[in-house]
């Protein structure tokens, strides 16, 4: 689907019309290409505290052109403000100024990261309400960029530091292009998990497998790429009756097809089997598979509320449920759910479809507390607007809000969910668990 | 197991003039296209397409991406000539490795069944380590020939060098030439079609109409339960918006198959039996079946279903009427049994091609006919009787359609699936063929 209105706002004479009028002026997103730099110029690094440095070390060893201080009109890549030892509101004024006096030296598709801490995690009112300033001060600034820059944060549990490897990945994701379409989020890390994160690589999957349900088609296609292209073997699945397109994305991705459909009772049988038989191992499920049947909910009829119960949220319960008393699954494996903003902030029409997604994000929540200090991880990516089939049959006027209705003023890409869903699987997010990271753009609704 | 002779077979193994046992040759999977009535979805679908679906079907179900296969063999038995190397050509066109080598085979409704035989041998030998067998056919996209007249005049034309050379050529041209050949499926050396023969040899079987519809009725039954038991997830892969073969008909009944009225053997004297419900359409489609030997599965981690134990081919003269078209399989079985020291008791699993329901039933009454076994066959007594809880279990071409050449593979992925599901026994194949021909091949499961 291509958003007509992002290329002609982009190009004289109407770019200037735009402007003066005032009308949203999305651009082209920086995402990520292989080879392309991390962050578009020299990047700032702000903060008080004793993590500071050891951020702007990590950053070095990145070959970044790394500053703890700006000239005046010097360009900008990113900004990064380390507030991970904030304890009280009165620190933020100092740290937030001086990132607003070079706001405009960021080029586009310029980066914001700040490292805080949680407020959930102090009893202290004070320093609970210094954290959770953080979080307010940079949703706003979020919605204050443009020109496709964002604004993220990294927030560190308690017995986290700005060291712990998933810090480090997840700084590097928040940087790079491959979050293009997140904005104004935030990524908690619970543990110090994983190795740690020195060296920056093309090929995170590699030796991994992973299985992306709903492979035949949109997003789902695009994860099976994306996870290939980061070193992944895949196994693509799909209903039996989308087999041909599946076929595609298997023979694209070098991988195989494997026509099951997830709400059938030995679907995770199947699937282990396969991955055992075939591969040897299962290091990584994506639950992606999803469908709609909207009716408001005074129209709706059981056929609609349980098909799409069944396969956006039964299948993934059942299949989690087998997968992870498998042996077959690994002991560090990665569980990604696809849920959706709907199942946040609700969307009308859609009590069923946001049923089952806020199901899959109780179901992330809970599993993950269960699966604790195992070495084995659950996520979910919500999307917001993204440019699919699905999108594309919206009436166009609806469309036409629904894409402008964010910071980034137009839809996302299946790339940057499937950016995020790889990130979320990778094993630099082996800290990362019980997480629902948005790929919305910010969306105005459902934050 | 491979067969020996059976002499040899009571050899001690320690006698070292008893060659090496061939090593076995695996079924590892398939994938097939759904079949459609011809004119139906793939009615502007060539054979070439066809067939590089079914290839790239299988590639995305082994991971066989780039990889270069041993040997591809295929054929089909409605062939335009531009398609002199079809198979090849749908390698090139297909996500396997260019430098694939392929060729075709062509043995009228046999042809997928050989090309299995064929490369199963390959394999057994050591000459290949995997190899793709298959057929597709298209009665939609069929060729259609110039007359005879017509061809003579183009190459005369073609040659002639001057005006007057080439005048002279088209002189030869009469107004009948301009018509063009219509598509046949007729034997040549009779002028029959398939169905006028077999409605032959069903009224000298004397093969009621109800046993006819109730072979039909289990052969869609049977189908349609496999399909809801996720038989074909593994062995079918849709194709231009169809995920099912498009002949089956689930809700069919005795009654609705009774309904229908004979279109074949209708100048007979004998009662005419064959309607469209108990024989199969012309049908548009394709089919794939990967094999390798031991080690290539065990090294590529690839299921192994099935060994392809042995083949028989067979031929009857049917031309002057002495046995009819299509049962030619009757005789390859009894030779393929002796040579293998088995009986019909030895098989868990008939699959016997349903060209016509009264193909199958005229196959299975012969066997039992103590007379025709004794008179025509050579034994001593009746061959036996068939199973028919052990009959096409998961039904057959009166179900699915036949598109020619492609049937064999049908028959041969699905009979190994069945085979590795029960884990154990053996399964029977027996496929009729134009041309009074018939292969019979034996699969085991391992």
């Amino acid at each position: 689907m291509t958003d007509t209105y992002l290329k002609l706002v982009n190009a004289k004479p109407f770019s200037q019309f735009a402007k003066t009028a005032g009308l949203p002026r999305p651009v082209p997103l920086r995402r990520h290409a292989p080879g392309a730099p991390l962050v578009p110029g020299p990047v700032l690094v702000l903060g008080r505290s004793p993590g500071t440095q050891t951020v702007a070390t990590t950053l070095l060893g990145w070959d970044l052109d790394v500053r703890r201080h700006l000239r005046p009109k010097e360009k900008l890549g990113a900004v990064v403000v380390v507030l991970d030892d904030v304890a009280d509101p009165a620190q933020l004024a100092g740290l937030f100024l001086e990132v607003g006096s070079v706001v405009r030296q960021l080029l586009p598709g310029g980066r914001i990261v700040t490292i805080s801490r949680p407020a959930a995690g102090s009893t202290e009112p004070r320093v609970a309400s210094a954290r959770n300033a953080v979080e307010g001060a940079l949703r706003s600034l979020a919605k204050e960029l443009r020109a496709g820059a964002t604004a993220n944060g990294v927030l560190l549990d308690a017995d986290v530091d700005v060291e712990a490897p998933s810090v480090g990945a997840t700084l590097e994701f928040l940087l790079s292009g491959k979050s293009a379409y997140v904005d104004g989020q935030f990524v908690t890390v619970e543990t110090s998990d994983g190795a740690a994160h020195h060296q920056r690589s093309d090929a995170p999957l590699a030796g991994r497998t992973a299985v992306v349900t709903g492979a035949a088609r949109g997003i789902g296609a695009e994860i099976a790429k994306v996870l290939r292209r980061d070193g992944a073997q895949i196994i693509a699945v799909d209903v039996p009756a989308a087999g041909e397109h599946l076929a595609l994305v298997a023979n694209e991705v070098g991988g195989t097809a494997l026509q099951v459909d997830v709400t059938a009772p030995d679907a995770a049988e199947r699937i282990l089997n396969h991955a055992a038989t075939r591969y040897g191992r299962l290091d990584i499920m994506v639950h992606n598979a999803g469908i709609t049947r909207d009716r408001l909910l005074a129209n709706m009829d059981p056929a609609r509320w349980n098909s799409v119960m069944a396969v956006n949220l039964e299948s993934q319960l059942r299949i989690n449920e087998k997968l992870l008393a498998a042996d077959g699954f690994s002991a560090d494996g990665s569980i990604v759910c696809l849920a959706s903003t709907s199942g946040i902030a609700g969307n009308r029409g859609q009590t069923n479809y946001a049923a089952s997604k806020a199901g899959v994000m109780g179901m992330v929540r809970s599993t993950a507390n269960s699966l604790a200090g195992s070495g084995r991880t659950i996520n979910a990516v919500a999307p917001g607007f993204i440019e699919t089939d699905m999108t594309a049959k919206i009436p166009f006027a609806t469309r036409e809000v629904a894409r402008r209705l964010s910071s980034l003023q137009q839809g996302g890409l299946p790339l940057d969910v499937a950016e995020a869903v790889s990130f979320l699987a990778s094993p630099g997010a082996s800290g990362i668990s019980g997480q629902v990271l948005r790929v919305c753009g910010q969306n105005l609704v459902g934050a | 197991m491979n067969s020996l002779p059976t002499q040899q077979d009571s050899t001690p193994e320690s006698d070292r003039s008893v060659p090496a046992q061939p090593r076995a040759a695996v079924v590892i999977g398939g994938n097939r296209i759904p079949f459609a009535r011809s004119g139906g979805q793939y009615a502007y679908a060539s054979n070439q397409e066809m067939l590089t679906a079914a290839l790239d079907g299988l590639v995305a179900r082994f991971g066989l991406q780039g990889e270069r296969i041993g040997e591809v063999a295929a054929g089909a038995v409605l062939k335009h000539s531009r398609d002199f190397n079809l198979t090849r050509e749908a390698v090139l066109g297909s996500a396997l490795a260019a430098n694939t080598p392929a060729y075709d085979v062509q043995q009228a409704c046999a042809t997928g069944l050989e090309t299995v035989v064929g490369l199963s041998n390959k394999i057994k030998l050591g000459q290949l380590e995997s190899g793709i067998a298959g057929g597709v056919d298209s009665a939609s996209d069929a060729p259609v020939a110039v007359s005879e007249g017509l061809r003579r005049v183009l190459l005369d034309l073609s040659r002639a060098k001057s005006t007057i050379q080439k005048l002279a050529a088209l002189r030869g041209l009469r107004p009948a030439d301009l018509l063009p050949n219509a598509p046949t499926t007729s034997e040549p050396r009779t002028g029959l079609s398939m169905g006028e023969h077999q409605a032959i040899t069903t009224a000298r079987w004397n093969i009621s109409r109800e046993a006819q519809d109730e072979l039909s009725l289990a052969s869609h039954r049977n189908m349609a339960a496999a399909y809801d038991r996720g038989f074909f997830d593994d062995l079918v892969t849709p194709f231009r918006g169809v995920s099912r073969d498009a002949n089956l008909r689930a809700d069919t009944s005795l009654e609705k198959l009774g309904s229908l009225k004979p279109v074949f053997g209708r100048t007979l004297s004998a009662d005419a039996t064959m309607t469209a419900g108990n024989s199969t359409p012309l049908t548009d489609g394709a089919a794939v079946v990967l094999l390798g030997s031991e080690d290539y599965a065990r090294q590529n981690n690839l299921p192994m279903l099935a060994n392809v134990v042995d083949a028989e081919a067979a031929a009857v003269d049917f031309v002057d009427g002495k046995e009819g078209l299509l049962m030619a399989p009757v005789y390859a079985l009894p030779r393929l049994l002796q040579r293998n020291n088995m009986s019909l008791a030895d098989f868990d699993f008939f699959e016997i091609h349903e060209a016509f329901a009264s193909t199958v039933l005229t196959s299975l009454a012969a066997w039992e006919d103590e007379d025709f076994c004794r008179t025509q066959l050579g034994l001593p007594g009746a061959l036996g009787s068939v199973d028919r809880t052990k009959l096409n279990v998961n039904g057959s071409s009166l179900a699915a359609g036949h598109p020619f050449a492609a049937t064999g593979a049908r028959i041969v992925a699905s009979l190994a699936k069945t085979l590795a599901e029960k884990g154990s026994g053996r399964g029977l194949i027996s496929v009729c063929a134009a041309g009074g021909q018939g292969v019979v091949a034996i699969l085991e499961a391992r």
